[in-house]
């Protein structure tokens, strides 16, 4: 197969409009560290946006940075570091999980999978710090939309539609985005109790507090014992974590109420500092805990959901973990089959939400749907979508859908 | 009125009677009104220097109705506009004379409220503040507070993606959106995300946050809510000249701080809004900032004495932290009423939108001045300080020959001049009919023609509320065309890897 990495836009809209005039469809990655994330794609040609990174744009003060789609994250996220900035929205590195290396993957491919960590839940999601882009359409032209200021309503927000297109509907080659302060310092509070739908429960109280709660997952019993925070591992129950961000007295004062509001039966309490905090979301972030092999589903579903279909899913996955208060569910299984898939999704169909095969081999991801399913008008609107911005589907075809 | 509608079709207006009998088998009753006084009420929304009565007012009350009426307008080649309570300030409601203008006032229940997964589903008429007091009472609030949160509809925030004071912390409309049911012109009723979070495919939820009416008729709006802060309190700073303001306002962001809301007004406004409501702002101030900080009581407490630190280095010469809850509001009183405020001085005013990097405030309200001289039109300015968005009333009295003409070439000038320094047309009140010809300044043609091929892909015979948004209308089967370059060698020169 021909790799092309481009240097330029300019040489981008070359490489797609000579893939399209040929009709050689083209495989979009960054540094490929997603690769296996969506359905195998039908392409000839591999076009990296690798080459096209660096970070042309950081004004801390106006919180706002542009970089070429393929900068490292790393590069990203130690640039902000020495300003006490960061993405708000908390990026995984999903490179672990997915059998590669941690710290590989780009910019680019974080917005196009629009990943966002724990701090979704407070902050938003990568969707929602995307200022600009430029990009390439399957049209072979260059565009751009959007801007560099926080507020723009110019205009469709073709920004938020690109994110989470997984490169189907354009080559990104340049993105600006909203950068935030740090937080001052941060603590975790985390329930230890035996009951999975109590401790869920006890998420979503803390999330009608107003101790604005920047982080808050359950590790059932097995998958806390593979934590490295010993409070974690060592519980020998179920855990639950709430993380608050901030100067350090609300901090402490923060845990504090949310201790003595929490407090019932069957839940025992105890805390993290700052260090062990830090690392204890980074391995919910990255899944760390989970198992490294086998089929890993992801369900985003309202958080009540999470909490009525707790014993179904232990049923389902002995290893799971759930994030954002229990609306986001991680279910690692051995195997799936076309069959076992339709069953998941059958399971919590009637609360609404949607369930991914974010791993699977490739064989399984070409049988079955990785992404939900969607009612046929709505497919159809998609399809309309993708074909506005490239006819000939010569992008990431089948990459979300089968005919997408 | 300089910006050109489009050409009324003399078919459709002559048709006029049978469309009206053929709408009333759809919403039957008072739901159709075709009085030419009563059509007057429909005739302007916000931007009220436009004025023109639709062919026919509809008010269903059913999403199936709504489904039926786009139905038979796309069959019969009817435009469309949706409306909802009209204060759009971009002329985005405007109705067209040979088009059906499909009101959502009746649209206005709330149809779930939960606090464990912390949303509200509300039929779009519900007004923005509607959804806050249906929260209240058990500490719950709806963060997007555009100024017109009385009376605009959570479906218009919805179409004009709106903000408010509170957005700089807690995001726009877009942000605080997780699920719609909308109706396509072929009559398809699609329901996007729901209490959860993120889209499956797709995210046309957030495509159609802030797509002006232009895609689809939304019917239903689920919401996030937030839990109040235990404490908020707003502090005000006055300062000698804006530049000092802006600096101050650089540093407190530099600093790491972002408060819930970062204010700026200028001399005009200050003392406009005294006059108005007496909100205790000094009137010797060239610029006043309104900074409200949040969360629990100690740690509001030392971020006051930060920003309070931070203000007097830059040159402040009051300061003032509001100590209850009612001076808060009383803080905010001036802020919030500015529009009107300006309204008493001055016949008539034009608001503009435009948002700039925060960096480049001082030129850009130096380049107004300049232009206020020169078209001899008095300007007030409010800012939405923190974020950038800056929003000039410019003052003039429309009854003077000329003198809208001269406001609105006076309008676009500060737009283009927002663009140059790397800005934007409209931070939070759309492009509507008002800025749809300045779109060339941000956009190119290729960048028009893609817009467009979304706006194909929902409505492609374009019945929409056309007219807005795009100064140049293609047709659809032309945007379509692929131009494939023959000849091309393979992958010429191009880096491998
Ligand atoms: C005094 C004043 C202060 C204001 N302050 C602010 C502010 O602080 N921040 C801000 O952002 N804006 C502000 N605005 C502007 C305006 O209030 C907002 O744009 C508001 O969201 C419009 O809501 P509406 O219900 O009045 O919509 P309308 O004006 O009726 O319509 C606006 C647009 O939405 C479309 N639309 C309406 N309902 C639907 C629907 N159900 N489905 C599809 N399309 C629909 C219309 O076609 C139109 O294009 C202000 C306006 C005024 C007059």
């Amino acid at each position: 197969m021909e790799r092309l990495a481009p240097e330029s836009p300019e040489e981008t809209e070359e490489a797609v409009a000579t893939a399209l005039a040929e009709g050689r469809p083209l495989e979009i990655l960054g540094r490929g560290s997603k690769r296996g994330f969506g359905r195998p794609v039908v392409a000839d040609v591999l076009l990296s946006t690798e080459r096209l990174s660096g970070i042309t744009l950081y004004e801390p003060g106006e919180l706002v940075m542009s970089a070429g789609a393929g900068t490292p994250l790393a590069e990203i996220e130690a640039a902000l570091a020495e300003h006490r900035q960061e993405l708000a929205f908390e990026p995984a590195d999903y490179g672990p999980i997915s059998g590669g290396e941690a710290g590989v993957q780009t910019i680019g491919g974080v917005f196009a999978c629009n990943l966002s960590g724990p701090r979704r839940i407070r902050a938003g999601a990568a969707r929602d710090h995307l200022l600009g882009l430029r990009c390439v359409t399957g049209f072979g032209r260059a565009i751009k939309t959007g801007g560099r200021v926080m507020k723009n309503v110019t205009g469709y927000d073709l920004c938020k539609l690109l994110t989470g297109s997984f490169g189907t509907l354009a080559v990104v080659t340049e993105l600006t985005f909203k950068v935030l302060p740090a937080a001052e310092t941060e603590g975790t509070l985390l329930i230890r109790g035996d009951l999975e739908i109590d401790l869920l429960a006890a998420l979503r109280a803390a999330m009608g507090t107003p101790f604005d709660v920047s982080g808050a997952a359950l590790l059932p019993v097995a998958t806390a014992a593979r934590s490295t925070v010993a409070a974690v591992a060592g519980a020998g129950r179920a855990v639950a974590a709430l993380r608050v961000e901030g100067p350090a007295p609300s901090v402490r004062y923060r845990l504090e109420r949310l201790t003595a509001v929490l407090t019932g039966e069957g839940r025992d309490f105890a805390s993290l500092e700052a260090e062990d905090s830090r690392r204890l979301w980074r391995e919910i972030r990255d899944l760390s805990p989970l198992p490294g092999e086998g089929c890993l589903w992801r369900l985003s579903i309202p958080p009540t959901a999470g909490g009525a279909l707790a014993s179904r899913f232990a049923d389902l996955a002995p290893d799971r973990l759930y994030d954002w208060a229990g609306g986001l569910v991680w279910l690692a299984v051995p195997e799936v089959s076309a069959a076992e898939a339709a069953e998941l999704r059958e399971a919590f169909a009637g609360c609404g939400g949607h369930a991914t095969l974010v791993r699977a081999p490739e064989a399984v991801r070409a049988e079955i749907e990785v992404f939900q399913p969607q009612p046929a008008p709505l497919a159809a609107l998609g399809r309309r979508v993708k074909r506005s911005f490239d006819p000939e589907r010569i992008l990431n075809r089948g990459r979300m859908y089968r005919d997408c | 009125m300089q910006i050109a509608l489009p050409e009324p079709d003399p078919g459709i207006l002559a048709r006029r009677g049978k469309i009206v009998a053929d709408l009333r088998r759809i919403v039957p009753g008072e739901g159709v009104i075709d009085h030419p006084d009563e059509l007057r009420a429909y005739e302007s929304d916000g931007l009220t220097a436009y004025r023109n009565p639709p062919l026919v007012v509809v008010l269903p009350e059913t999403t199936s109705q709504v489904a039926a009426i786009l139905r038979y307008c796309r069959e019969e080649g009817v435009r469309v506009v949706p409306r909802g309570a009209g204060t759009s300030l971009s002329g985005g409601a405007l109705p067209l004379a040979d088009g059906v203008l499909l009101g959502m006032s009746k649209f206005d229940r709330i149809l779930d409220i939960d606090f464990e997964n912390r949303t509200v589903t509300a039929q779009p008429g519900v007004t923005n503040l509607g959804i806050t007091r249906a929260v209240e009472h058990a500490g719950f609030y709806y963060a997007p507070d555009p100024s017109s949160q009385i009376a605009c509809t959570i479906g218009g925030n919805v179409a004009e993606n709106s903000g408010g004071v509170h957005c700089l912390k807690y995001g726009l409309t877009t942000n605080n959106i997780l699920g719609l049911e909308l109706v396509t012109t072929d009559g398809e009723i699609l329901r996007l995300g729901g209490k959860h979070l993120d889209a499956e495919g797709y995210d046309l939820l957030g495509l159609l946050t802030g797509s002006e009416g232009l895609l689809a008729v939304v019917t239903e709006v689920t919401v996030r809510i937030l839990r109040a802060p235990e404490t908020a309190r707003a502090v005000l700073m006055a300062f000698d000249s804006v530049v000092r303001a802006g600096d101050c306002v650089a540093s407190i962001i530099g600093n790491g701080i972002i408060p819930a809301g970062l204010e700026m007004m200028d001399k005009p406004a200050i003392n406009a809004a005294e006059d108005f409501c007496g909100a205790g702002y000094p009137r010797e101030a060239e610029a006043l900032l309104i900074c409200e900080l949040d969360g629990p009581a100690a740690e509001v407490e030392h971020l006051i004495g930060t920003v309070t630190a931070i203000a007097r280095q830059h040159g402040a010469f009051f300061t003032k932290a509001s100590e209850s809850e009612e001076e808060r509001l009383r803080f905010w009183a001036g802020r919030k009423n500015a529009f009107p405020a300006v309204g008493r001085i001055s016949p008539d005013y034009y608001c503009m939108d435009g948002t700039i990097p925060r960096g480049r405030l001082a030129e850009v309200l130096a380049g107004i001045r300049e232009m206020s001289e020169r078209f001899g039109l008095g300007v007030a300015n409010v800012f939405h300080a923190g974020d950038g968005n800056l929003h000039p009333l410019i003052l003039y009295d429309a009854n003077e020959p000329g003198q809208l003409e001269k406001a609105e070439a006076f309008g676009a000038e500060i737009l283009e001049l927002c663009v140059e320094v790397g800005g934007v047309l409209t931070g939070e009140h759309g492009v509507g009919i008002e800025k749809r010809d300045l779109m060339p300044v941000m956009f190119d043609e290729e960048d028009l023609n893609q817009q467009q091929r979304v706006k194909c892909a929902f409505d492609p015979t374009q019945i929409l509320n056309p007219g807005k948004m795009f100064p140049e209308l293609h047709r659809c089967a032309e945007l379509g065309r692929v131009h494939v370059h023959r000849g091309r060698t393979r992958f010429p020169d191009l880096p491998r890897f």
